[in-house]
C-alpha cells in the first residue's frame, strides 16, 4: 500500500470499488473536503434541491435497479433532512447507504455550529449506522455498510463522518472480506420445513399465495410464477409486491387489504392455506387480526426471523432467502389442474369488476380511465412512481403491473413527497425506460422543488397529477366517518372561505398553484386534462415529448377509493361502493 | 412471567443506546439490566430481567438477534444458574438500635460498610428474594437511601 490517502479520497475510492455509478448529494460546510474529491470522481453526481429529494431519489434508483442507492448530505440540517427518507427506506427494506458530514471530532457533543447527533437520531430508522472516529476505519466501515445494506433483509445504513476524518490520512485496502460476528443472515431454508410446506401445499384445496416486496428484492418473481402456475395457486401481491406477479395472468388476484380487490380479500378469508412469501402481515393487509384468514394454515417464507410470528401465528415457518427456498420448494410441489377453487375465484373477480369504482360521476374526469389508458399505452411495462393517497391506491388497482421493480411507492411509511424524487432516481438509473409519476395535488407539493432537478438533468419523466384539489385520502375518511367535516383537507381553500365548508361548490376559489404555469417556470411543458375523450391523445403527447411533461388531470373532487375495508374491520367486510344519498 | 436473558454484545460505544432504543420503541419492559465486560475485552455481557409472556420474549429475542452488535442471546430462565444482585441500604441507627441492625445484617451475611452518627450503610449480596427480605427487616428502623444493581447471572457447569 504505502500510499496514504485522505478520508475524502478514501470515500471516493471506496464508492468506485463498490461500483457506484450515481451519487445523489447536497453539499455543505462539513462536506467541503469530500466534495473537492467528488469534483474529479468518475461517478455521476446528481444535485437535488432538498436533501429529502436526494435520499428519495436514491431510494427510487435502488428499487428500480436492484442496486444500492447512495446519498450524501452535510452535517446538522442536511443530516436531519434525511430522516424521512431513511425511515421510508427502512420500512420498505430498501438498500441505501447514506453519508453525512459531521463537525470535527474534537467538537462533537459541544453543540457546535451545524452539529446534530444523526447517529442517535437515525438509530431506530436504519438497519445500522456508524460514527467514524478514526480514518483508519473508514474504508472497512464503508465496505461493511454496503454489505449490510444489500444483504439479508436490505435496509438503509448511515455513515457519519467528522470533517477531520476527511482530511486525515490512512492506508487504503479494500480487499479484506467483511466478517461481522453479529451479522450472519440465514439464506437457506430448513430442508424439513421446505418438505413440510410442499406436503401441505400438495394437500391444499383452497390455497392462496400472498406475495410481498421480498419476492422482488430477492429476485424470485420467476420462481413465484412457476409455483403458482404449477400448482394452480392464485396470487395476491401487496403494495410493495406489485410487479412480482404479472397481473394479466388468470391467477392474479391483485392487491389485498384495505383497498384491495374483492377477490384477494375473499380468497384470503376463505383459503385453507396461505403461502406468505416475503411479506410481513401489515395491518393494512390483514384488517382485523383476530378475523384474518381464520380457516387457513399459514406457511411463511421470509429472510427476517423477527417477522415470522410477529403478528400472526405461523404453522410452517421457513426462514431464508425467498428465491433459494422457492427453487427447492417448487421441485416438491405437484402439478395440479384447474379446479373448483379457481372457479370460485373467477366468480369473485366478476363481482369486483362489476362493482368497481372510480368511474366518472356527473361527466367529470375520473381516475380509472386515466390509469387504465396509461397501463394500455405502456403495455403495463413502465416504471410508475406514486405519491401517497387515493391516487396511489388507484394506481395499485388499475395499472396492470407485470414486472419487478417497476412500481415505486412508499408502502410502509406512506410518505407524501416520495414519488417525484423517486421517479427522478428511477429515470437516472434507467435512462432508456419510460418513467411516469402518478401524483396527487397535495403530495406533489411536498417536494415540488425537484422539478428543477428534472429539468436540469434533462430527465424525460412524465408527471400526471390526479388533481381533486383535496388531500383526498384524508377527505375520504372524513366523508365516510366524520360526516363530511372536511377539516384542513381542501387544497383550494383560502382564508375567506366559509368556516365550516362541507364540500365543493361554484364559489370555490381557484386552485393554487397553477401546476402548468409552475412547470412552465421550470421550463417543463404540460397541459390540463378535463375530458375523458382527451385522455389518450394527452398521454400520447406526453410520451412523444422528448423531455419531461406534466399533465394536470382535473378529476371529480369527491370520488372515493373502493372497495374499502373500514379501519378495524375484517377483510370480508368490505364496503364495495358509495352509498347513494 | 419473569425471564432472565443473557446477551453477548460488542464492547463498543453506543451499544447500550442501541439496545435501550430497541426496547423503548418495541415496547419491551425491562425490570433490570446490568452490563459489564466479559473474559474477552471486546465482548460485553448484558443480563436482562424482563416481564412478559412467551410470545413477547420470542419477539424480544429475535429483535435483539437482528442487531449487528449482538452476538448471542440466551434465555437462561430455565437453566441451572447462579444469579446475584447487590444493594447498599443506608438505615437510621442510634445507640439503641445499632446492635439489632448488626445482628440482622449478620444473619444475612451482609456487611456494615460505613457508620455515621445516626445511620449505618449495609451491603448485601444475593438473589432478589434475599435482598427484598433484608429490606423488609430494616424498614422499621427507617431506610434513608437504597441502591441496588441489576442482576448478573451465569449458567452452571460447562458453557
Ligand atoms: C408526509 C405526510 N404527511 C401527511 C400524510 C397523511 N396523508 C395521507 S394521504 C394524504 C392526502 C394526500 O393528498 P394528495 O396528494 O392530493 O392525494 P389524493 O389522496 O388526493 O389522491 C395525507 C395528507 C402522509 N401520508 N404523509
Ligand atoms: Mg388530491
Amino acid at each position: 500500500m504505502g500510499n496514504k490517502m485522505t478520508g475524502a479520497e478514501i470515500f471516493v475510492k471506496a464508492l468506485e470499488e463498490e461500483g457506484v455509478d450515481t451519487l445523489f448529494g447536497y453539499p455543505g460546510g462539513a462536506l467541503i473536503p469530500i466534495y473537492d474529491e467528488i469534483f474529479d470522481a468518475d461517478f455521476k453526481h446528481i444535485l437535488p434541491h432538498h436533501e429529502q429529494g436526494g435520499i428519495h431519489a436514491a431510494d427510487g434508483y435502488a428499487r428500480s435497479t436492484g442496486k444500492v442507492g447512495v446519498t450524501i448530505a452535510t452535517s446538522g440540517p442536511g443530516a436531519t433532512n434525511l430522516v424521512t427518507g431513511l425511515a421510508t427506506a427502512y420500512m420498505d427494506s430498501v438498500p441505501l447507504v447514506a453519508f453525512t458530514g459531521q463537525v470535527p471530532s474534537h467538537m462533537l457533543g459541544t453543540d457546535a455550529f451545524q452539529e446534530a447527533d444523526i447517529t442517535g437520531i437515525s438509530m431506530p430508522i436504519t438497519k445500522y449506522n456508524y460514527l467514524v472516529k478514526d480514518v483508519n476505519d473508514l474504508g472497512s466501515i464503508i465496505k461493511e455498510a454496503f454489505h449490510i445494506a444489500r444483504t439479508g433483509r436490505p435496509g438503509p445504513v448511515l455513515i457519519d463522518i467528522p470533517k477531520d476524518v476527511m482530511v486525515s490520512k490512512s492506508d487504503f485496502d479494500y480487499s479484506k472480506p467483511v466478517d461481522l460476528r453479529g451479522y450472519k443472515p440465514n439464506y437457506d431454508g430448513h430442508p424439513l420445513q421446505i418438505k413440510g410446506a410442499a406436503d401441505r401445499i400438495n394437500q391444499a384445496e383452497k390455497p392462496v399465495i400472498y406475495a410481498g416486496g421480498g419476492v422482488i428484492i430477492s429476485g424470485a418473481a420467476q420462481y413465484l410464477r412457476e409455483l403458482a402456475e404449477k400448482a394452480k395457486i392464485p396470487v395476491t401481491t401487496t403494495l410493495t409486491g406489485l410487479g412480482a406477479f404479472d397481473e394479466k395472468s388468470d391467477l392474479s388476484l391483485g392487491m389485498p387489504g384495505m383497498h384491495g380487490s374483492t377477490e384477494a380479500n375473499l380468497a384470503l378469508s376463505h383459503a385453507d392455506l396461505i403461502i406468505a412469501i416475503g411479506c410481513r402481515f401489515d395491518d393494512r393487509v390483514t384488517g382485523k387480526l383476530e378475523k384474518f384468514a381464520q380457516e387457513a394454515d399459514i406457511i411463511h417464507i421470509d429472510i427476517d426471523p423477527a417477522e415470522v410470528g410477529k403478528r400472526v401465528a405461523i404453522d410452517i415457518p421457513i426462514v431464508g432467502d425467498v428465491k433459494r427456498i422457492l427453487k427447492k420448494l417448487n421441485l416438491r410441489v405437484e402439478k395440479k389442474e384447474a379446479n373448483g377453487w379457481g372457479n370460485q375465484i373467477k366468480e369473485w373477480k366478476n363481482v369486483d369488476n362489476n362493482n368497481v369504482k372510480a368511474v366518472g360521476v356527473n361527466g367529470a374526469l375520473s381516475p380509472r380511465p386515466v390509469i387504465e389508458a396509461l397501463s394500455e399505452l405502456t403495455d403495463g411495462q413502465a416504471i410508475l412512481a406514486t405519491e401517497v393517497g387515493q391516487h396511489q391506491m388507484w394506481a395499485a388497482q388499475f395499472y396492470q403491473f407485470s414486472r419487478p421493480g417497476q412500481f415505486l411507492s412508499s408502502g410502509g411509511l406512506g410518505t407524501m413527497g416520495y414519488g417525484l424524487p423517486a421517479a427522478i432516481g428511477a429515470q437516472v438509473g434507467n435512462p432508456d425506460e419510460p418513467v411516469f409519476l402518478l401524483s396527487g395535488d397535495g403530495s406533489i407539493q411536498m417536494n415540488i422543488q425537484e422539478l428543477a432537478t428534472i429539468k436540469k438533468n434533462k430527465l424525460p419523466v412524465k408527471m400526471i397529477i390526479l388533481n381533486n384539489k383535496y388531500l383526498g385520502m384524508v377527505r375520504q375518511w372524513q366523508d365516510l366517518f366524520k360526516d363530511k367535516r372536511y377539516a384542513a383537507t381542501c387544497m383550494s381553500r383560502q382564508v375567506d372561505c366559509p368556516p365550516k365548508c362541507k364540500g365543493p361548490n361554484d364559489k370555490c376559489p381557484e386552485m393554487v398553484p397553477d401546476f402548468i404555469k409552475l412547470a412552465e417556470s421550470y421550463g417543463i411543458k404540460g397541459e390540463v386534462l378535463t375530458e375523458e375523450s382527451e385522455i389518450i391523445p394527452a398521454l400520447k403527447r406526453a410520451i412523444a415529448e422528448d423531455g419531461p411533461y406534466l399533465i394536470d388531470c382535473i378529476i371529480e373532487r369527491e370520488e372515493n377509493v373502493f372497495p374499502m375495508v373500514p379501519p378495524g374491520g375484517s377483510l370480508y367486510e368490505m364496503i364495495l361502493e358509495e352509498e347513494s344519498e | 412471567m419473569k425471564h432472565t436473558v443473557s446477551v453477548l454484545v460488542a464492547n463498543q460505544s453506543g451499544v447500550l443506546a442501541r439496545i435501550a432504543s430497541l426496547f423503548s420503541r418495541r415496547g419491551f419492559n425491562i425490570e433490570s439490566l446490568s452490563v459489564g465486560q466479559t473474559e474477552k475485552k471486546d465482548v460485553s455481557r448484558i443480563t436482562l430481567v424482563v416481564d412478559g409472556d412467551e410470545k413477547h420474549l420470542e419477539q424480544l429475542t429475535k429483535q435483539l438477534n437482528k442487531q449487528v452488535i449482538v452476538y448471542k442471546v440466551s434465555n437462561i430462565s430455565n437453566d441451572p444458574t447462579v444469579s446475584r444482585s447487590m444493594a447498599f441500604i443506608k438505615v437510621k441507627a442510634d445507640y439503641e438500635t445499632r446492635s439489632e441492625i448488626i445482628q440482622i445484617v449478620d444473619v444475612f451475611r451482609g456487611e456494615i460498610v460505613d457508620v455515621a452518627n445516626d445511620s449505618v450503610m449495609v451491603e448485601v449480596t444475593g438473589d432478589e428474594g434475599k435482598i427484598n427480605a433484608m429490606e423488609e427487616l430494616l424498614e422499621p428502623y427507617g431506610i434513608v437511601e437504597l441502591v441496588r444493581t441489576g442482576k448478573i447471572a451465569m449458567t452452571r457447569g460447562k458453557k
